[in-house]
């Protein structure tokens, strides 16, 4: 097999968007899937494949037609998410159905070939260059620095926003933070990923972690590196098949989802065992 | 038991068009121990909310621990303010133990940027050992019964080494035993620890017999308080609950007699 591809800048720029890309989306879904929000982001990755389109559409750059129509959700979204008084989930289907319409409603209005449209639709890791990684990289920076400085703070609100309230914390700045960064997360991996696709390497890596720890900081750890691993191996059988990298990326990290949920130790509840305390606690 | 660390006057607070507080009125002093009973909708939880900050008044005014809450103080004052509330819905598989969730009582006083020292361990553990759940410690929180996880829950408000305890109606939804166990360890607090404590209840059952003072509360209002032996009246009861007075003899005859 001839693995002279990797020594080219372009398979280079895509591994390490993969690895970058993978561990910014992992952190996210660790939120989406502790915070039970999946469909929350859904929305939010169709919301930013709106917002691209729309850029494309309008001629300025799909980055901030993401990212202002991401943010633009969450700030629907985040208040009823926030007070839950009526079911969340409806409102969300009704936007999440409303962005993918947008979506293709600018798809339809744009002039000539639609080629920029479908390369956002399916992702092309391969074309990334320095500076859309030099973006994920970024990304990928602030999300796990957020996560690592204010981990306990995130730790509370994830576990109980009122509880969270009530001992002192912001939690209700916590959650709009964590949408934010949600929104732009998938905004800068849009392009490499793909607007259908992205939003399975945001929950399938945290997913499978979350099928194996009981630990939160082992979650955010074991999710980066499903995500990376995903990324990656995707990145390969794309090579090795020729066939769209968005696509092996999400397939893959399906198929470790599958195995995680299989050999899940949470699967046994009534099978856990502890040691005696004075031995566990250090 | 002179100083009021509670003081509300005349509190209105209202949730999009029903109002939950008609304009209450109460003084708590330091260290009493306040039963506030009444059927459900009365606004109990409500008035809890106005003393920890979460709550919203349209009309009013509330003084906690010496401090007008503004919107702009609730953070600050909350973290002096423990909050036991009903047993909650946990995720079985949610990726925290028992330790770390106690330990989440002490992030508030803690602030930001600040992790927990072996000082705030010593602390969470002490408050497991208060509340019999030491062997618990590492057990994931998912994993606890109801009657457990409010222990957890008053050992994490304790963690916080509180000024004033709040009670939300912390035995609702548990058995029997479960209930006495969760209410004989409030009284143990209240009584070594002398916390300005306030109880709300539904459930005349639920309502610590040690109570200082008993608060009847129907419709967003205080209808009356006092001594427990005096406001734990039929006539009184049968008033708050809208039952008429033979039936609630006749209820707490059978409650006396299924308890003995």
């Amino acid at each position: 097999m001839d693995f002279s591809i990797f020594g080219y800048q372009f398979m280079q720029n895509a591994i390490l968007s993969g690895v970058l890309g993978g561990i910014a989306c992992a952190t996210i879904g660790v939120f989406v899937v502790l915070m039970h929000m999946p469909f929350i982001g859904v929305c939010m990755s169709h919301a930013a494949f709106a917002g691209a389109l729309l850029g494309l559409w309008l001629g300025f750059n799909p980055l901030i037609g993401a990212f202002g129509v991401s943010l633009a959700a969450a700030a629907v979204i985040g208040p009823l998410a926030d007070r839950g008084e009526l079911n969340p989930e409806t409102s969300v289907g009704v936007i999440f159905s409303l962005m993918l319409g947008l979506a293709f409603l600018f798809m339809g209005l744009m002039p000539g070939t639609k080629s920029g449209a479908l390369e956002l639709l399916w992702g092309s890791i391969l074309t990334n260059t320095r500076s859309d990684i030099m973006l994920l990289g970024i990304t990928a920076v602030v999300v796990v620095g957020i996560v690592i400085i204010f981990y306990k703070e995130i730790q509370a609100t994830i576990f109980h926003r009122d509880m969270a309230l009530s001992v002192g914390i912001p939690a209700t700045l916590f959650l709009y933070g964590i949408l934010f960064l949600t929104g732009s997360t998938i905004t800068v991996t849009l392009r490499s990923i793909g607007g259908l696709l992205i939003f399975s390497l945001i929950l399938n890596p945290a997913a499978a972690a979350y099928q194996l720890t009981y630990n939160m900081s082992r979650m955010f750890l074991l999710a980066a590196v499903f995500g990376v691993l995903s990324s990656l191996t995707g990145l390969l059988f794309s090579y090795l098949f020729n066939v769209p990298s968005g696509a092996t990326i999400v397939v893959t990290s399906s198929v470790i989802f599958m195995l995680a949920a299989i050999f899940s130790p949470k699967r046994k509840i009534k099978g856990w065992h502890q040691k005696p305390v004075e031995e566990q606690i250090s | 038991m002179n100083t009021p660390v509670i003081q509300i006057d005349n509190a209105v607070v209202s949730y999009r068009e029903d109002v939950a507080l008609r304009g209450v009125s109460l003084e708590v002093q330091a260290g009493e121990f306040i039963g506030i009973i009444g059927p459900n909708g009365a606004g109990k939880t409500t008035i809890l909310t106005i003393v920890n900050g979460l709550g919203k008044l349209i009309h009013g005014t509330v003084r906690v621990l010496g401090h007008s809450l503004t919107p702009g103080n609730g953070h600050s004052l909350r973290k002096r303010v423990g909050y036991v509330a009903q047993v909650q819905n946990i995720d079985p598989r949610m990726p925290m133990n028992v330790r770390e969730v106690v330990m989440i009582g002490r992030y508030g006083i803690l602030g930001l940027f600040r992790r927990p020292g072996k000082h705030d361990w010593r602390v969470v553990d002490e408050m497991l050992e208060l509340v019999g759940m030491t062997r618990l410690a590492l057990r994931p929180i998912g994993h606890l019964s109801g009657g457990e996880q409010q222990r957890v829950a008053i050992a994490r408000c304790l963690a916080q080494e509180p000024d004033i305890f709040l009670l939300d109606e912390p035995t609702a939804s548990l058995d029997w035993r479960a209930k006495t166990d969760i209410l004989d360890l409030v009284k143990l607090i209240h009584d070594t620890r002398h916390l300005t404590t306030m109880f709300v209840t539904h459930d005349l059952s639920a309502l610590p017999v040690s109570c200082d003072r008993v608060v009847l509360m129907k419709d967003g209002l205080i209808w009356s308080s006092g001594l427990p032996q005096k406001q734990l009246t039929d006539d009184n009861l049968s008033h708050l609950y809208d039952i008429p007075i033979g039936a609630v003899r006749k209820r707490r005859t059978e409650e006396i007699l299924t308890l003995h």
